[in-house]
């Protein structure tokens, strides 16, 4: 009579116990790290970018080729469905992203395991890093290095979104005898007196769909954001490749930057 | 006789190679950077920096490098000669590679480490990241650094000084640039008559020369103050000009014609005066500020009526401004290309 209650009992508790057990095992464990993937996939509205390709229109009915678009993202954060936010280390946190380069349209991050929902990130190099001693511009801030052509040397600081291209309604531009557009948008506020600020931080929902990071999951969650060029140009104020074929700062440079922070948004996100 | 040089021949050409590279590579005496009592602190961060006597020796062979322009012709020392106080004696504006003309006139190099901002405009802040604008520069070095750095990294001088600074061969951009701010951070001036009179000799100054310094204080100091004559800020003094100075880079249109006011050190070999080079001499320069200063292109308030001061105390206050010449910088072979 005994035995009969008590093996039972045991097995509804062993039972608990593995199920228990089994629940903790899919959820995540904060203090385990894992993989969370970040592409970046530059289009002109609907049309995928093709450099020095197709001719693509903007809001003022201009057409344009493109034959650069390169930016800086950084001080990514992560928004946790539990409500908690991850930002990521400063230092592992700039990123440029090229075009032209395919290896650097996907970031892999690391960050704790969680089901994300949101992601925040700086358009852009924040002013503190901009400022810092060239002993911390490393990677893609090096300015002899990898930045190269995203750092304006005479006005120190990094262009943080460069757009070239062609445009048959832009003036031609006698020095390269073609219709070049060309936009460098750079600021970071000025160092010692104000200056134009053309950082603009930039908040993604991922539409439902959490990005699930485990530290045992065979392949990283990728959240596919994209960049729609055509933005930069319309939204708030919109540019015209006639009027303003070069702009390089003032007051349409932060015209643009209005814009470009609207150019980014989460198409899907994959878990597996 | 034949076969004792001919013993000895190899051994005294090993004795000069050791001899010639240990000469290279040290400077006997090698102080470091010692801060001038009467100046303020650095505003460059020295202690992030540190000036080593292999890192000074490597900057200062980067900066007479001609390598650091595209087809090897210009250096640093070629706009900044030494013996000019680093300026460009004689040239308005500064001819840079191909011949090409500059805008600006290419300013003194001296106490850079207590410079809050460099270049007329000011839109380099800090010491190490200066060189890669005039190496960039279209009009004077048109190189891009990158390429600097793949001519150089071979260079067997470079990579012997490279590890004795850095403690490895390759000389990355960062190592590049931070030895070229220790060289540049050495640049100091600090004693002409001027510093051994505020340090205390006053017999080294005659009666004109002291009241020179105190017409000086009133009329011109507000702007150029002392030690370093320079307030490191931005003002417009009333040149007819073109140039949009610092607004190119705040945009603010009260900058409009605003240049970083130049430190008055060594004034006296480092004509022509004023961000365009267009004033030859200083007794136009006090003539320019007297009665010169252009109403229409919105003046420092300062200056919008002028300095007043007597053509005697003008004389004056150019006496005293020759007391601020430092002869023993610009023949400093410390500072020199070897």
């Amino acid at each position: 009579m005994k035995k009969n209650i008590i093996l039972p009992g045991i097995s509804l508790l062993l039972s608990i116990l593995v199920l228990s057990s089994c629940k903790k095992n899919t959820g995540p464990d904060p203090n385990q790290t894992g993989q969370l993937k970040i592409s970046f996939d530059n289009r002109a509205g609907s049309s995928p970018i093709s450099l020095n390709g197709p001719s693509y229109t903007n809001a003022a009915g201009e057409s344009f080729t493109v034959s650069m678009l390169n930016y800086y993202i950084s001080n990514i954060a992560l928004r946790n469905i539990d409500g908690s936010v991850y930002t990521l280390p400063a230092d592992d946190s700039y990123f440029l992203i090229k075009e032209s380069d395919e290896s650097t349209q996907t970031l892999q991050i690391s960050v704790p395991e969680g089901d994300y929902s949101e992601i925040s990130f700086l358009i852009g190099v924040d002013s503190l890093k901009s400022t810092r001693p060239v002993s911390e511009r490393t990677g893609v801030l090096d300015p002899t290095g990898a930045a190269q052509g995203m750092y304006w040397t005479w006005n120190s600081g990094y262009i943080f979104v460069k757009m070239e291209g062609e445009s048959p309604q832009a003036p031609l531009d006698t020095n390269s005898n073609s219709n070049r557009i060309r936009y460098h948008i750079g600021g970071f506020g000025g160092y010692s007196s104000p200056a134009p600020n053309n950082l603009r931080r930039v908040t993604l929902s991922f539409n439902g769909t959490a990005a699930e990071v485990r530290n045992d999951k065979p392949k990283a969650p990728n959240v596919h954001i994209e960049a729609d060029v055509l933005k930069m140009f319309s939204g708030g104020a919109q540019i015209s490749f006639a009027a303003s074929p070069t702009v390089m700062g003032g007051p349409v440079a932060s015209s643009i930057a209005d814009n470009y922070r609207s150019m980014f948004r989460v198409d899907h996100v994959h878990n597996d | 006789m034949c076969i004792t040089i001919k013993r000895l021949l190899p051994a005294t050409l090993l004795l000069m190679l050791v001899v010639s590279c240990s000469k290279k590579d040290s400077v006997p005496g090698f102080e470091g950077f010692r801060k001038p009592s009467h100046f303020p602190e650095p505003a460059y961060a020295m202690q992030g920096n540190p000036v080593t006597e292999a890192g000074f020796l490597l900057g200062r062979s980067l900066f007479y490098d001609g390598r650091l322009s595209r087809d090897g012709s210009i250096s640093c020392g070629s706009c900044h000669v030494q013996y000019s106080a680093f300026s460009h004696h004689g040239h308005d504006v500064s001819h840079g590679i191909d011949d090409k003309l500059g805008t600006r006139n290419a300013p003194a190099l001296q106490n850079l480490a207590w410079y809050t901002s460099y270049f007329w405009d000011g839109g380099v802040h800090n010491l190490d990241l200066v060189p890669v604008a005039p190496i960039e520069n279209p009009v004077e070095m048109d190189e891009t650094t990158a390429n600097v750095l793949s001519k150089l990294q071979s260079d067997a001088n470079y990579k012997r000084l490279s590890k004795k600074a850095f403690g490895s061969e390759e000389l990355s951009g960062q190592r590049m640039l931070q030895a070229m701010a220790q060289f540049m951070s050495m640049m100091i001036s600090a004693g002409s008559r001027y510093d051994h009179y505020v340090n205390g000799e006053t017999s080294v100054y005659s009666q004109d020369e002291k009241e020179g310094l105190e017409l000086f204080r009133v009329k011109c100091a507000s702007c150029h103050s002392e030690p370093l004559f320079t307030d490191n800020s931005f003002r417009n003094n009333g040149i007819v000009s073109n140039d949009p100075g610092r607004y190119a880079i705040s945009f603010d249109p009260a900058d409009k014609g605003r240049f970083k006011v130049p430190s008055l050190r060594n004034v006296q070999y480092t004509a022509p005066y004023m961000h365009n080079g267009s004033i030859g001499t200083l007794e136009d320069v006090l003539q320019h500020y007297r009665s010169g200063i252009h109403s229409a292109s919105q003046p420092d308030p300062q200056l919008q009526n002028g300095i007043d001061m007597s053509s005697e105390e003008m004389g004056k206050i150019i006496q005293f401004l020759y007391t601020l010449s430092d002869p023993a910088f610009l023949k400093n072979e410390l500072l020199s290309e070897q």
